[in-house]
């Protein structure tokens, strides 16, 4: 290799990096917050944030999933589908006249359980993620329609309906799950031996194999937390709106695999953190609160959110590149 | 020797990046006809040197001059239009094409404008065959080994007509056998008059090959000697700045008991296609040096060790009979392996030194789940202590270290485990000479605390010089395995070669 590669010193200057690196998205986050706060008199107020924090709920927590999965170096683009077939599961149950508990019980082992058959699949049967994902994309989106056939179905269970619209201590349910999942999920990946094998295997999964890393466990796991996080927002979402939509969750998968990206998270593994991607799914959620406040049409904010993700990701890239 | 006989002059190169140094006052003469050697450990400054001539960087100072016209290549394509051939250390090849296409990549035959493959398969056949190859050019490259594509490298260095051929650190992953393919080939070149620049770490080698002897110390020339005026061990101290005492440490303490219960023994090893009837043991204490060629399936038998791949036969611990199916099997038998390819195999290279140290030892680093960051900091930081790991901190990026104390990473991670079996392959590969002796001293030091180590080496120096007993595979079977006293260099490469009498 180069012969005078500087050597990224000490401690201090690790932290420095890092620093560097979130502050290029807190300042983002910032820019984007005084934007609109000139720009609408509305838009900084506590009800507005609270307002934004229970939007952007369902792709925080999908998108917490999404960080394991694409630290592992893999991408799971189902997501989007599990938050449907979720939805669906936890008002059949509820349907069924179960009550809530089993239903909720069921509903994240379904999660669970899909994420599974994407982990399975990726790992014994070595097929890339991205082919499975897509592949089961399209047969969760049509599981979903199985028991309605493409109706939605109502779920009107009370403790249900509260998630979505109670409080706890003057601060949403909503809000509580999504700071309980990230802490939840940061002290696992930053923390945990779990977490850290995470980390390697994506690094490098050879080296992984090596040191005793079982990589096969390793992908089944993620995936499964992957499945059971977008099973989570299901919940919530279908929460939200008194009923599950077959087409709930369309196309979430890429905001959450956006969020993360944002938030540092490298497309080829190893590097990322649950904190890069909350403020990454904040910025994702500023950004369409704050066009909305401006009422700018749909088609717009989808040109926006692109350029947004296209102009951050070069930043962050090219600040990788320098260090490099 | 005539002024006309100059092909590359060189006088008050410089390079910085930056306050950084990375070349001072670098001078160079080279020759038609002569192999020039330069010689210095990694952080040197040979690197910078290579990427000048090459056209990847330009100096930030100083004259150079080829065929007495100036010398300042912006891109590679220029340096090679100028008349300059390099062979990389660092493989450069596209795995998924086939061995062909990337001889002659970039520069491909066609026909009205499409690749022609019939033409670039003849001709890639052409060359590999008049440079005496043994590699089949219709190949994947991601199906060979990695000997084999360095040879396909030395192919892609030479498929155009040059004045000056570079080769850096070209035997660094070959073994005997292809090294003299190599050296044959430098022969030939040196022969048609062109100027050869080598570069390497095998002293004995150098002292082979060489006409000329340049030797750089960070960054700075230090001299330029004749051959025939020099010895390796003059060489050696003109590049470490200090006298080196001995190449091999001696053996601390007695040769481990041959009566005592070996720490591992291996009966009738077999894996259909790679190797079979494999037995040997090693006691604690004790260096068992496994000596063969490439392809002599080695580093195969270390993998079935490991259980990282499978094999029939049987495998004792302490006389116990046991079964490893995985790597962490193994590690839980106290057996570590530090693997051939650090960077592959070894290391995270995106990672900092300290999680890259405790990653085979997660469960001593660990409580119920949770990382204990304190215990694994004093382990990285009594690593890098005990092992003379250069690095600013044990946070810095293991792919910013140079090669040896990458090397000395990969083995912190095995001592992390606190193996009582150490796998050693290919330990000082693409290692220099400081980084070396050091790791040698290390290997000593865990024999003498009772460690017993399986040293796989295609250096045959380093095998005698540092195994009690030798094992020697031929073509997947044990052709000998004797004490290290009763051997010859010459009677190990016969047993190697299979050439028994």
């Amino acid at each position: 290799m180069t012969e005078t590669a500087h050597m990224t010193s000490n401690r201090q200057a690790y932290l420095r990096t890092m620093m560097r690196q979130y502050a290029g998205i807190v300042l983002s986050l910032v820019a984007l917050c005084v934007f609109f706060s000139l720009t609408n008199d509305r838009f900084l107020s506590v009800a507005n944030f609270t307002n934004i924090f229970q939007q952007v709920a369902v792709i925080a927590i999908t998108a917490f999933g999404m960080t394991w999965v694409i630290l592992l170096g893999e991408i799971d683009l189902s997501v989007g589908s599990i938050i449907a077939v979720a939805g669906m599961v936890g008002a059949q149950i509820i349907g069924l006249g179960w009550g809530f508990a089993p239903a909720l019980m069921l509903t994240l082992a379904a999660g669970a359980a899909m994420g599974l058959f994407n982990g399975v699949m990726t790992a014994k049967l070595l097929l890339p993620s991205f082919i499975v994902t897509v592949a089961t994309m399209s047969i969760f989106r049509g599981l979903v329609s199985l028991p309605t056939g493409g109706a939605p179905a109502m779920n009107m269970d009370p403790t249900w309906i509260a998630i979505g619209a109670n409080s706890f201590l003057g601060v949403p349910i909503i809000i509580w799950v999504v700071l309980v999942l990230f802490v939840v999920n940061h002290v696992a990946l930053a923390h945990t031996t779990f977490g850290r094998k995470t980390y390697l295997t994506g690094g490098n999964r050879e080296a992984a194999l090596y040191s005793g890393i079982n990589v096969d466990a390793m992908k089944i796991r993620i995936f499964m937390i992957s499945g059971l996080m977008a099973a989570i927002s299901g919940i919530l979402l279908s929460s939200r709106l008194y009923s599950a939509q077959t087409n709930a969750g369309m196309s979430y998968e890429l905001d959450a695999i956006a969020a993360a990206v944002l938030g540092g998270t490298s497309l080829s593994g190893g590097v990322g953190t649950m904190v890069g991607t909350l403020i990454g799914a904040l910025i994702i959620g500023v950004l369409n609160n704050g066009m909305n406040m401006l009422s700018v049409p749909y088609f717009y904010q989808l040109i926006v959110k692109g350029l947004v993700i296209l102009i951050a990701v070069y930043l962050d890239v090219r600040s990788k590149q320098r260090q490099g | 020797m005539a002024e006309a006989d100059i092909v590359l002059h060189m006088t008050g190169v410089r390079k910085t990046f930056g306050p950084v140094v990375a070349l001072s006052n670098m001078d160079l003469t080279v020759r038609a006809g002569r192999v020039h050697t330069i010689l210095g450990e990694n952080g040197a400054g040979k690197s910078t040197l290579m990427k000048i001539l090459a056209g990847v960087q330009l100096p930030s100072a100083g004259e150079i001059t080829l065929d007495g016209a100036p010398f300042y290549p912006v891109t590679p394509q220029e340096a090679a239009a100028r008349g300059l051939a390099i062979v990389f250390q660092e493989l450069s090849l596209c795995n998924n094409l086939s061995v062909a296409a990337n001889i002659l990549a970039t520069r491909e035959p066609t026909r009205m404008g499409f690749i022609s493959d019939r033409k670039v398969t003849a001709r890639a056949r052409a060359l590999v065959h008049e440079l005496g190859l043994p590699i089949d050019v219709t190949a994947q490259v991601g199906d060979l080994s990695i000997a084999q594509r360095q040879l396909v490298e030395i192919a892609k260095g030479l498929s155009h007509d040059a004045k000056v051929v570079i080769f850096d650190e070209p035997t660094s992953s070959l073994s005997d056998n292809e090294a003299e393919i190599l050296f044959g080939i430098i022969e030939r070149l040196k022969a048609h008059g062109k100027a050869v620049i080598y570069i390497s770490h095998r002293m004995e080698e150098i002292m082979r090959l060489s006409d000329d002897i340049t030797v750089v110390r960070d960054g700075e020339y230090v001299d330029t000697v004749a051959r025939e005026d020099t010895t390796i061990d003059a060489l050696i101290a003109m590049m470490v700045g200090r006298e080196m005492a001995e190449i091999y440490p001696p053996r601390i303490g007695d040769v481990p008991d041959t009566q005592a219960t070996p720490a591992l023994r291996v009966t009738g090893l077999t894996q259909t296609g790679a190797f079979e009837d494999i037995s040997f043991e090693v006691r604690q204490g004790e260096i068992l040096g496994f000596f063969g060629l490439i392809g002599s399936g080695r580093s195969e038998v270390m993998n079935a060790l490991f259980g990282t791949s499978m094999a029939r036969g049987t495998v004792e611990i302490d006389g116990e009979p046991v079964t490893i199916r995985s790597a962490a099997e193994a590690i839980e038998h106290g057996i570590g392996f530090v693997t051939e390819n650090r960077k592959e195999q070894g290391l995270v290279l995106s990672h900092a030194l300290r999680p890259n140290v405790s990653m085979a030892a997660l469960p001593r680093f660990s409580v119920r789940g949770f990382v204990r960051s304190r215990a694994e900091r004093r382990e990285a930081l009594s690593e890098v202590e005990r092992l003379g790991i250069r690095t600013n901190s044990i946070e810095t990026v293991t792919g910013t270290l140079s090669g040896g104390n990458q090397q000395k990473v990969v083995l912190a991670k095995w001592l992390a485990t606190r193996p009582r079996i150490l796998i050693l392959d290919e330990p000082t590969r693409g290692v220099d000479v400081g980084a070396k002796f050091e790791i040698y001293r290390i290997i000593r030091q865990l024999a003498s605390e009772g460690t017993a180590i399986l040293m796989v080496s295609s250096e045959l120096p380093e095998v005698l010089g540092l195994s009690d007993r030798v094992l020697i595979m031929s073509e997947g079977r044990v052709s000998q395995t004797a004490p290290r006293d009763t051997l010859t260099p010459e009677r190990v490469m016969t047993f190697a070669t299979g050439h028994v009498q």
